[in-house]
């Protein structure tokens, strides 16, 4: 079939299956642009190249499919950078189709020109500069497929402007064939085995969930190895949600501002059994001192992640999909009660658990961030999806909303991008318009990035934002209190923005809730209500994110929270 | 710290070189050098990398990190298998009529090569393992080394298997 280049790339899109793309046009796209209309093919305008690609983050997040973002070249590829990095370090299936200046002008310095391909070499799983027509559809084969299997990632299709607009006889490929890749990682029983007679000898055994967990789907699998066990469980920031809050044994979140039962089981437990996670330094405290009483059993399909930064005693290579199911089989073809024989060290950490549960402070003269969050949450029903920036408020979501399954809890867990909120719950909405989806953001990150309101407005998206807004960069003011001598070095925000107004002047609905009463008169309508519509929750200024575990402690070095329940 | 020689065949594709070095110098790791060439293959480049680790641990790591570029397409560690290797210098050194046959002398002992001669200097070629080039270096500094050009070390696995079949 005869067609141009741009045709050629929405076709290939058609055929991996794509709803949707996220994007932005400018001059070395417009040729693809104008197909893209021609053609009718569903497009999110964003107002920000970094709203797209955050939102194609979002998407890809909230369905599990590959989120897809055009921009044009220079600036409109610069703008994806903080997304792409993103969602690389969190694992998150992305394709990033990019103009670049015609071919006779590449490496000239000409206008609109950036070297997309050394910029993203390090933040993507793979890059393509393609210059040339004949190379777009296996390019495009190629690039969806690595971005959606093994450990997922963004992958940047670089496109010279002149090749949209070549003449290609196309023809999509059937099959991929990359000679350094293939996409399949297979486990080793033999691994298995001694995971099994690690737990057979095991006393104290804990079940360590990451994003590894959420991206291969097995959920499904973890929940029920772990009620065969009957061992606790405890969660990375990403793994939130893969066992439903409030499952028996199931202590939270872990790490810096992590459960005080889930840290100090990690510390006193004999056997870690570690799925998909990658030992991050806010995992795991003092590296050194992380575990020291067990046997690391680690379950991951990236070999490079293998002792990279805390040394396994047993490494189960391959992909969950094929480790799980193998473990399962085996233990309940065990002999051994599990159940009985942890039993004990069950009761030990839920006795814990109940004893130091999250907590605050609860106030009649002010709406507490916790309290806020806690309501959210008891308003959500499974199929609410909640998306976050990054700071306080972030850490109060992890801590105080009860993820039920995976893919509910959207967060920037490794790079920590303020900003990404509201376009990731704009995406993860487009990607899931059957599901209420709720922001819960700060003062500080919602400015980053709410010119993506307008985004909402003009296509109608029902995106509940909650804000946060203490008048403070919460975190970065949270360390300077501990850390720096109370010194507010720039993070104090006077506040004379107003927000409601704001979200009003970009087409949404803007609501300010300043009582606590409000949290039962007015909150749970304003969720109810059809469309978009920003909330703006004035809390304390003061109030810091607990148990803390400061920077070169051990995991049971916490710095615990005053307050006296969780309601 | 412990040196060892990488055969890393890639792709030969436009970026493959950006892609490795990248991936080297952000994470961090140390390496004595790096040279490329076309191979029997004419899609297939040959990456060598000496690179030195202090454990067993950081080479593992520095192997999967390359494992995990989509265009690389196999690795062996040519150092833990019985292995050929050799490097290309050349030397340009400050030859006096007084010094050039002294010179001349150096290079017969050492088996190397006079391939260029000006009235004020000559350079040198030699081919061997790093020790014999550093020797070689270090007995000619004294004369007057003017520049030095290495390629950096390449080898072979002994015997008919090639790297791609192991």
């Amino acid at each position: 079939m005869l067609m141009n280049g741009a045709q050629a790339v929405l076709e290939s899109l058609k055929r991996e299956g794509v709803e949707v793309v996220f994007g932005y046009p400018g001059g070395a796209v417009l040729t693809l642009y104008d197909e893209l209309y021609k053609m009718k093919f569903p497009h999110v305008l964003t107002r920000h190249e970094q709203g797209a690609v955050h939102a194609a983050d979002g998407y890809a997040r909230a369905t599990g499919k590959v989120g897809v973002v055009f921009a044009t070249s220079g600036p409109g590829a610069a703008n994806l950078i903080t997304g792409i990095a993103t969602a690389n370090i969190d694992s998150v299936p992305l394709v990033c189709i990019t103009g670049q200046v015609a071919n006779p002008y590449i490496g000239k310095d000409s206008f609109q020109e950036a070297d997309v391909c050394g910029i993203t070499t390090p933040i993507t799983k793979h890059n393509y500069l393609v210059k040339d027509v004949r190379d777009l559809p296996r390019v495009l084969k190629e690039a969806f497929f690595i971005a959606r299997t093994g450990r997922p990632g963004p992958v940047v299709i670089d496109v010279a402007k002149d090749v949209f607009a070549a003449q290609i006889d196309f023809a999509y490929p059937e099959q991929v064939t990359l000679r350094g890749y293939s996409g399949e990682y297979p486990t080793d029983e033999a691994a298995i085995d001694e995971v099994v007679r690690l737990l057979d000898a095991a006393e104290q055994p804990l079940l360590f969930v990451g994003g590894g967990v959420t991206l291969s789907d097995t959920s499904a699998l973890v929940r029920r190895i772990g009620r065969g066990l009957g061992a606790p469980a405890v969660s990375t920031l990403m793994g939130l949600g893969c066992i439903a809050d409030g499952t028996e044994g199931f202590l939270g979140l872990a790490g810096m501002h992590g459960a005080y039962a889930a840290n100090m089981a990690i510390q006193q437990c004999d056997l870690l059994l570690c799925l998909g996670m990658r030992f991050s330094d806010r995992v795991t405290g003092k590296v050194t001192e992380f575990a020291p009483h067990a046997k690391i059993v680690h379950f991951e399909l990236d070999a490079a992640e293998f002792n990279k930064n805390v040394p396994a005693d047993v490494k189960v290579p391959g992909d969950l999909r094929a480790s799980l199911p193998l473990l399962m089989k085996k233990l309940e073809a065990s002999p051994t009660d599990y159940r009985e024989q942890f039993q004990s060290w069950l009761r030990h950490v839920t006795a814990l658990a109940e004893a130091h549960p999250f907590s605050y402070v609860p106030r009649q003269d002010a709406i507490q961030p916790e309290a806020l969050i806690e309501k959210v949450s008891a308003l959500s029903s499974d199929d609410t999806i909640v998306a976050t920036d990054v700071g306080q408020h972030q850490m109060w979501a992890a801590q105080f909303y009860a993820a039920r399954r995976p893919r509910q809890f959207i967060t920037s867990g490794g790079l920590g991008t303020m900003g990404f909120g509201l376009p990731a719950a704009l995406g993860a909405k487009v990607g899931r318009p059957d599901q209420p989806v709720v922001l819960i953001t700060g003062d500080g990150s919602v400015m980053m990035n709410c010119q993506e309101m307008a985004t909402l407005a003009d296509n109608d998206i029902d995106v509940k934002i909650v804000v946060i807004h203490n008048f403070i960069l919460g975190m970065v003011g949270q360390w300077q209190r501990l850390f720096y001598n109370h010194h507010y070095s720039q993070s104090e925000l006077k506040g004379k923005t107003d927000l409601v107004k704001l979200a009003e002047a970009m087409g949404i609905r803007g609501y300010r809730l300043t009582e606590p009463e409000e949290l039962e008169t007015r909150l749970p309508e304003i969720l109810a209500s059809e469309g978009a519509a920003l909330i703006d929750v004035y809390v304390p200024e003061e109030e810091d994110v607990l148990p803390m575990v400061p920077g070169g402690k051990r995991l049971d070095q916490m710095v615990l929270g005053k307050g006296e329940k969780r309601s | 710290m412990k040196k060892f020689l990488l055969a890393v065949l890639v792709d030969n594709k436009p970026g493959v070189l950006t892609h490795v070095a990248g991936l080297i110098s952000r994470r961090a790791f140390n390496i004595e050098s790096i040279s490329a060439g076309y191979t029997e293959e004419p899609d297939i480049t040959r990456i060598n990398i000496v690179v030195s680790v202090e454990s067993e641990n950081e080479l593992a790591q520095v192997v999967n990190q390359l494992g995990k570029l989509i265009d690389v397409i196999k690795i062996v560690n040519l150092s833990l298998t019985d292995s050929i290797e050799r490097e290309l210098v050349l030397i340009k050194v400050k030859a006096s009529k007084a010094s050039r046959a002294d010179i001349i002398n150096v290079v017969n002992i050492f088996r190397a090569n006079i391939v260029d001669v000006t009235p004020e200097d000559v350079v040198i070629e030699l081919t061997g393992g790093q020790s014999k080039i550093d020797a070689l270096c270090e007995v000619l500094d004294e004369y007057g080394i003017i520049e030095i050009a290495r390629t950096g070390a390449i080898a072979l696995s002994r015997g008919p298997v090639p790297v791609k079949a192991m």
